[in-house]
């Protein structure tokens, strides 16, 4: 060990290892995943989260699950919170919708309107 | 990088261990690649959690839920229902974890944690020990890195002595001014050493620090050896302490792999190296200079200071010589500053002190937290009090040095000087709880037979005193005890402690002498009643049938193995005194509880 910098870059690295083992004020992903979101896929999607998240590298996100949300027919339901903001949920989530919900929504704050319960509502109500 | 959506932190302490926490590893690895999880979720091997009495304890982040006390089916059902389908196993949460509301409580807020400040254990069951990175991610080797690029020697030495710390392992001697000694002492090669010989029964905080937090020990002895002008550390263990050692190794090798140990430290000059010694395996080794002489291949003996080993130590060199809880906070020190510390604690005892619970109390455990907490928090709202709804009588601190402190002394408030004061000490921080079932001379006789056993015979008022002191004791509690007994203790007591060689010797008699200040009435009671008031001491209980309750069956006469009860069918029996044994036999056997010993 040579610098600082070197120290730096191991604890950085492995930081994201045990984030959710620290006290952190950071954004929460929360998948349902009772029989009914596996059911209707919810792992894939919560890997697809993980690999996102990892992929990027990003500090601060913890991806978990949860049991279920309770609404059974709109699952795979996710649910994100960013700090000091309410929390905004996703149903039928696919994996191939993780990718733009992390970049719009964790990464850059601006929730995917479309995939929300709210647009769900909506849809149901036409 | 991986990334796991859940991390099972697994006890691996010796506490855990010992219940069996490896199996549950094993079960967990097998269900999770059963379930295709592996990659999901992560299984870590932790140190000590401190709450031993409720292990094998394994705790699933992120939801924080702290499952006490698992077996391997208990594996199956959190993997089935927690890590497959989120949902968190209620029943088998530790009692104390989950709200009125059913919410499970942050670790932090259980009555266990709650009170508690860990500094010295920050790590333990948070980290795995095995994984350096996992160090440096909770700011591991930073304080060494910071000590060698930004500080000058004396600026760490003031440091350390303006933050108050003082010596864990049982003196209480300002930490700071013990590094200024060694600086002071001008000498080519110097040592610093590490005291983990942990020979206190009861005591176990050094050998959770080691098994859960290893680097941080390394770390903080490289900070010494800067501070000192020392490039060469021993850590003395106990022979004992299989998993400390064990861990130790891999944390010394990983350190050295990553330069942290060795030459040119963090790109300077500094180069420093630590080895392990394994302890002698006896108790009076603790004790500094005959630590040092079992380090350098002598019998561990101590021989008399000064010279300290701050001026003469390990091969006649300088040597600093701090116990392993003492260490484990100079890091947090040196990162956070003298004043951070100075602030917690006490006016004189400054930070924390972790304790080793035990005896008759409920929460058996470890548990750390700021210096000044009083008897009363630490036995009863963290260690939950006595079990089985006995009175509380009596906490021993500081093992077989230290003193029995009573109930009326329930609310002082626990640091170096308040301890002394009342009799007793801080020694390495054991506390062993007694309640109405304990009889104080017979706790004395147990700490002074433990000392006669460990005395190295070195000097004679500690090889031939302690063992008279012993034989009054023996006498006492075997009901043969004289008048003028409790006197002959006292001044044996008070001439050992003026005239014996080593620590061992000096405080061997607080035990004694404690008892003697606050339970003086059981002696008396021993002696001239000729009765022991806990019903403990075998030879002074009197065994009889209460006439009310004996319904004639005679089923005791058949088991007392000498023949002393008689009586006929269906009539009271009765005990003839001079034949009984005491073996309790009779006892044992009555179906109506018509035999009592008093
Ligand atoms: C009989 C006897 C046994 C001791 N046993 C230990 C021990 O097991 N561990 C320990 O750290 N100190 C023990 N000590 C205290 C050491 O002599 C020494 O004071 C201590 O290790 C210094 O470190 P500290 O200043 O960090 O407390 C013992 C002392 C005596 C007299
Ligand atoms: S050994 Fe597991 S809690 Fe102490």
């Amino acid at each position: 060990m040579k610098s600082f910098a070197e120290l730096e870059a191991i604890r950085q690295k492995t930081l994201d290892q045990v984030n959710l083992r620290r006290e952190h004020e950071g954004t929460r992903v929360v998948v349902g995943m009772a029989t009914c979101g596996i059911a209707a896929g919810a792992r894939p999607v919560m890997l697809a989260f993980l690999d996102e998240v990892s992929k990027r590298g990003l500090l601060d996100v913890t991806v978990a699950q949860t049991g279920c949300i309770g609404m059974c027919r709109l699952e795979p339901m996710v649910e994100i919170t960013l700090p000091g903001q309410p929390k905004v949920t996703y149903v039928k989530v696919t994996p191939e919708m993780v990718s733009r919900i992390v970049t719009e929504h964790v990464v850059n704050g601006r929730v995917v309107d479309e995939y929300t319960i709210g647009a769900a509502d909506a849809e149901d109500q036409k | 990088m991986e990334l796991f959506r859940s991390h099972v932190l697994i006890c691996a302490g010796t506490g855990c261990t010992s219940s069996g926490s490896a199996q549950l590893y094993d079960r967990f690895e097998e269900l999770l690649a059963q379930n295709n999880l592996e990659k999901e979720v992560k299984l870590v091997k932790t140190g000590c959690f401190g709450l031993c009495e409720a292990g094998p304890i394994v705790i699933v982040y992120p939801e924080g839920a702290f499952y006490s006390r698992i077996t391997k089916a208990d594996v199956d059902t959190i993997v089935s229902e927690h890590l497959v389908k989120g949902r968190v196993v209620a029943k088998l949460l530790h009692k104390d974890s989950i709200e009125e509301t059913g919410n499970i409580r942050a670790l932090d807020d259980i009555q266990f944690y709650k009170k508690q400040k860990r500094i010295a254990l920050r790590n333990c069951g948070v980290i795995n020990p095995e994984n350096i990175d996992e160090y440096i991610a909770f700011d591991g080797y930073k304080a060494l890195c910071k000590v060698l690029t930004e500080m000058s020697r004396e600026e760490v030495i003031d440091q350390i002595k303006k933050s108050g710390l003082r010596g864990r392992g049982g003196g209480g001697f300002s930490t700071g001014m013990k590094w200024q000694f060694t600086y002071n002492t001008p000498n080519e090669k110097k040592y610093v050493a590490c005291n983990a010989d942990e020979g206190d029964p009861g005591a176990f905080m050094d050998r959770s620090v080691l098994e859960g937090d290893p680097h941080t020990i390394i770390e903080a002895m490289a900070i010494a050896g800067y501070a000192v002008g020392a490039d060469q550390g021993y850590i003395y263990v106990r022979a004992e302490y299989p998993i400390a050692v064990k861990r130790l190794e891999i944390a010394i090798e990983q350190a050295r792999e990553y330069g942290l140990l060795g030459e040119g430290i963090f790109g300077t000059d500094f180069k420093f190296d630590l080895d392990i010694r394994l302890g002698a395996g006896a108790f009076v080794c603790g004790e500094e200079t005959a630590l040092i002489a079992s380090i350098e291949g002598e019998r561990g003996e101590p021989r008399p200071r000064p010279p300290f080993p701050a001026v003469k130590g390990l091969f006649g060199k300088p040597t600093l010589l701090n116990n392993v809880e003492t260490y484990a906070n100079v890091c947090q020190i040196i990162l956070n500053g003298a004043d951070w510390f100075a602030d917690m604690g006490t006016e004189k005892s400054k930070g924390t002190k972790v304790f080793a619970l035990g005896g008759k109390i409920n929460n058996t455990g470890l548990v750390e937290v700021p210096m000044g907490t009083s008897l009363k928090e630490i036995i009863y709202d963290i260690g939950g009090g006595c079990p089985n709804g006995k009175k509380f009588k009596a906490v021993q601190t500081g093992g077989p040095s230290g003193g029995c402190l009573p109930d009326e002394l329930i609310d002082t408030p626990v640091d170096y000087d308040n301890l002394i004061a009342a009799g007793s000490m801080m020694g390495s921080g054991g506390m062993i709880v007694m309640d109405e079932d304990n009889c104080m001379v017979d706790i004395a006789r147990f700490f002074l037979d433990f000392t006669v056993d460990e005395s190295c015979g070195k000097c004679t008022p500690c090889r031939v005193g302690t063992r008279r002191m012993l034989e009054i004791l023996d006498r006492i509690t075997e009901g043969k005890g004289k008048d003028g007994d409790i006197e002959r203790l006292e001044s044996l007591a008070y001439n050992i402690k003026n005239t014996a060689l080593c620590g061992l010797g000096q405080t061997a008699p607080n035990p004694v002498i404690s008892t003697l200040k606050y339970f003086r009435h059981e002696y008396e009671a021993h002696i001239y009643d000729q009765t022991c008031p806990a019903g403990v001491c075998t030879n002074l209980l009197q065994y009889s049938i209460i006439p009310e309750k004996c319904k004639g069956c005679t089923l005791c006469t058949r088991v007392c193995p000498v023949g002393a009860i008689s009586g006929n069918l269906k009539e009271p029996h009765v005990i003839d005194k001079s034949k009984c044994i005491k073996c309790g036999a009779c006892i044992e056997k009555c179906k109506f509880g018509a035999i009592i010993k008093k």
